[in-house]
């Protein structure tokens, strides 16, 4: 699958800075997860995988596997258009702790 | 085959970029971009999705991305357009973004320019009615009445006094191959117009309504919602420009309540009856053309 | 092939043997004839290029870096307020380090409104991280726009190149050109090979922004490869003259400097004068000697002040002046000096400004002054001192 990636975490220091504004596309240094006051939460039960929580995240963290929403919470923002969205309430959103 | 979620690109060209949460504008590039594939050559102005997306080194595109300046952006595409052919390349498509601002105000004469060489280029502008990046300035596509950091609402001036710039009609008078209005909204509208435009020859340009949740001042689960009433009141239409002529994609027998659009957002919240008056009495005459003048 | 061409025919006779992909421009007197030509040369099929017709200079620039972040070659030329109206892309295009070569014709800067040539169009942009070399006549326009993509595109460089040529005076003069053959062009120019470009195999995101953190890394680069153009240049045109028989001096051209007693410095075209007139001075027994400044950046600091080592005092002639202080050829000049540790009296000679005659006798006057030390620092040819206070 194609998709930016998070990569080892490492300081960018003279050599590491190259000599033109061109870089390795997609290459990921953090990730979203902090932003969140309020996670998504997929009830699979409810979930009959119709995808339009996919279709409308912003942030393309949702993907669906084996016909069950799947969410990746390390870019999740905790916006809540996918639990707005679904149209048999598969998905809550709970405080994150 | 029509575009829908079940057949779209499953790879993910946009991601882990620090758009806000809920932002329209983040989800019409990544859809987009999953539209048209990993050849994609995308440019992007300053502006929203360029600062969230490329700060060395969290580069949040897949494909080839590049900042443009910010009234550059479709004479940036012509130049990727004609260098990529001279490289022989022929399998990609230079698709640009850029905001309303970067659209309408700044960056309309280098898209004027381009529609006028018919460039082989796709221009997408995700449109959030303001200068949501600088911090909510009134653009020219900031709809009337609405309060931003320079349009400030008070008791002498309610807001923006003017009205949305008719971009759509402003592209189609150069007679482009093909333009589009659309919404995040209505994803499968939007996507299809989008896989439309990538299989047409020369410029395309399509407007696409991206609430942001930050500017418009409605809760930021709440995009997609203010993105389909802006179209189910009637004061944003989805239509199309090819050959010579327009086109509804869709013509609602009944709007819904502009008043309840806008009450629910924060930027209209100080607007009076009078106003909302003025908006609905707008809104009607502009269908009214609509309606008499296009099929 | 011997060719009667002005300035900008012979220019643009350059960019053909360079043989851009794209060339995007915007029309603005005196630039164009060149992409009048250029676009006769795309029409009869002896250049293979993209012609962009582009609606200012501003996307002329920016549709210049984009096919440069194709990976391609590209060309634009523009003067004075067109440079100006670009003036962010030049920025841009030096900080993505897209080698692209841009003539300019350097003409004066409006208000009062006025075409012709002085050189404060492109001196004002010298902090914009372009290569800038100044053409005394036709033929070294011609050498000057194929050396400058084997500079600009040299792998230690990666810079963009502008190349001044005064307005009128040398864009629209008439001179005998050598015109080399495109065999010979092709054995001087390598193809243009870059990774600094979008490439589907290797998707790349490019033109990004840079936080306090490497920013200053970014930038510390960018001006380390303005500074190794210096020998690149050198090698340019070592190459030059195997190939093309003609030897061009770096980046200064220093005449009867060697043994002089009074230099006068300057660039660009007004050099043939002044070097007219050093030989008149000379046949009179004053030791005179000019030094013409070929490149502006990198600039000659170390080239200037061996050659003005010996002098008794030094005058700086040029087009320009930086108001509120004095032409910036003189401050980077002076800085050059004090650096070196030069304590020769310099003196600064306004002239030119809005295409306005430097005469025989305006130079003879420039020596006569520091020779005699009675100059101010900064001198408006043509107007007494404290005429207008």
């Amino acid at each position: 699958m194609i998709k930016p990636t998070v990569r080892e975490k490492k300081n960018f220091g003279f050599a590491d800075v190259p000599e033109d504004t061109s870089f390795e596309a997609g290459y990921l240094v953090s990730v979203n997860s902090g932003w969140r006051s309020i996670r998504p939460v997929v009830n699979t039960d409810k979930c009959i995988g119709c995808m339009q929580c996919y279709l409308y995240c912003p942030d393309g963290v949702i993907s669906i596997q084996e016909n069950k929403a799947v969410i990746d919470y390390d870019f999740c923002k905790g916006c809540g258009i996918c639990s707005k969205i679904c149209k048999p309430g598969a998905i809550g959103m709970e405080r994150e702790r | 085959m029509s575009i829908s979620a079940k057949t779209l690109d499953k790879n993910e060209y946009f991601y882990g970029h620090k758009a806000c949460a809920g932002c329209g504008g983040s989800l019409a590039v990544r859809n987009v971009l999953k539209v048209l594939g990993k050849n994609a050559v995308a440019v992007l102005p300053a502006g929203c999705m360029s600062a969230v997306g490329f700060n060395f080194p969290q580069l949040c595109f897949a494909n080839n991305a590049i900042i443009s300046t910010f009234a550059g952006t479709a004479s940036m595409l012509t130049g990727i357009e004609a260098g990529f052919r001279r490289r022989g390349i022929k399998d990609f498509t230079a698709v640009g973004f850029a905001g309303d601002g970067g659209t309408a105000d700044i960056g309309i004469q280098a898209l004027s320019g381009a529609i006028d060489r018919n460039d082989n280029i796709i221009y997408i502008c995700y449109d959030n009615e303001a200068y949501m990046n600088t911090g909510i300035q009134k653009s020219g596509l900031t709809p009337f009445g609405a309060k931003t950091t320079t349009t400030p609402a008070g008791s002498n001036i309610h807001g923006n006094i003017r009205p949305k710039k008719n971009m759509f009609e402003i592209v189609a008078a150069h007679d482009i191959p093909y333009a589009a209005t659309a919404t995040v909204g209505y994803m499968n509208d939007f996507l299809n117009k989008v896989e439309k435009a990538s299989k047409i020859q020369g410029t395309k340009y399509i407007h696409v309504i991206a609430p942001c949740p930050t500017g418009w001042g409605i809760p930021v689960s709440d995009t997609i919602d203010a993105a389909r009433e802006i179209v189910d009141c009637g004061l944003w239409y989805l239509a199309e420009y090819e050959n010579h002529e327009f086109k509804l994609s869709r013509d609602p027998k009944t709007f819904t309540s502009v008043e309840d659009y806008l009450r629910k957002q924060a930027r209209f919240k100080h607007l009076t009856d009078e106003d909302i008056k003025i908006i609905t009495d707008s809104r009607d005459k502009k269908w009214e053309f609509i309606r008499k003048n296009w099929n | 092939m011997e060719k009667f061409l002005s300035g900008d025919e012979a220019f643009a006779e350059g960019i053909r043997l360079a043989c851009p992909d794209v060339i995007s421009a915007y029309p603005i007197t005196p630039q164009t004839i060149v992409v009048e030509k250029l676009s006769e040369m795309v029409e009869d099929g002896s250049l293979d290029a993209e012609f962009i017709h582009v609606e200012s200079e501003h996307s002329a620039l920016s549709c210049a870096m984009g096919a440069s972040a194709a990976g391609v070659r590209a060309f634009t030329a523009t003067s004075s307020q067109g440079l100006l109206y670009m003036a962010e892309c030049l920025y841009y295009a030096s900080g993505g380090r897209f080698p692209i070569v841009m003539m300019n014709a350097n003409r004066s800067t409006a208000l009062p409104w006025n075409i012709y040539g002085d050189q404060r169009d492109s001196l004002s942009q010298l902090d914009s991280g372009w290569i800038q070399a100044y053409a005394e006549n036709a033929q070294e326009s011609l050498d000057l726009a194929l050396m400058s993509y084997y500079i600009a595109e040299h792998k230690t460089v990666s810079t963009p190149f502008m190349v001044n040529l005064d307005g009128f005076i040398l864009t629209h003069t008439y001179e005998q050109v050598d015109v080399p053959t495109p065999e010979q062009a092709e054995k001087f120019l390598p193809p243009y090979e870059t990774e600094n470009k979008l490439d589907l195999n290797n998707p790349k995101n490019m033109a990004f922004s840079a936080g306090p953190d490497t920013n200053y890394i970014f930038k510390y680069k960018e001006h380390t490869a303005v500074r190794r153009a210096v020998p690149v240049i050198q090698e340019a045109e070592r190459k030059f003259a195997e190939i093309f028989g003609r030897q061009y001096s770096g980046l200064i051209d220093a005449y009867q400097a060697e043994d002089a007693d009074y230099i006068l410095i300057t660039l660009g075209s007004i050099a043939g004068l002044c070097r007219e007139m050093t030989d008149k001075l000379r046949a009179d027994g004053i030791k005179a000697g000019v030094v013409r400044i070929r490149y502006m950046r990198p600039f000659p600091a170390e080239e200037i002040t061996k050659a003005v080592s010996r002098a008794k005092a030094v005058a700086v002639l040029e087009k320009d002046i930086s108001f509120g202080n004095e032409g910036t050829v003189f401050t980077n000049i002076c800085s050059a000096l004090h650096g070196a540790g030069l304590t020769v009296p310099a003196y600064n000679f306004i002239g030119g400004l809005g295409g306005r005659n430097i005469s025989h006798q305006d130079i003879i006057e420039i020596f006569e002054k520091i020779q005699s030390g009675n100059a101010g620092r900064v001198n408006f040819i043509g107007i007494k001192e404290g005429e207008n206070s």
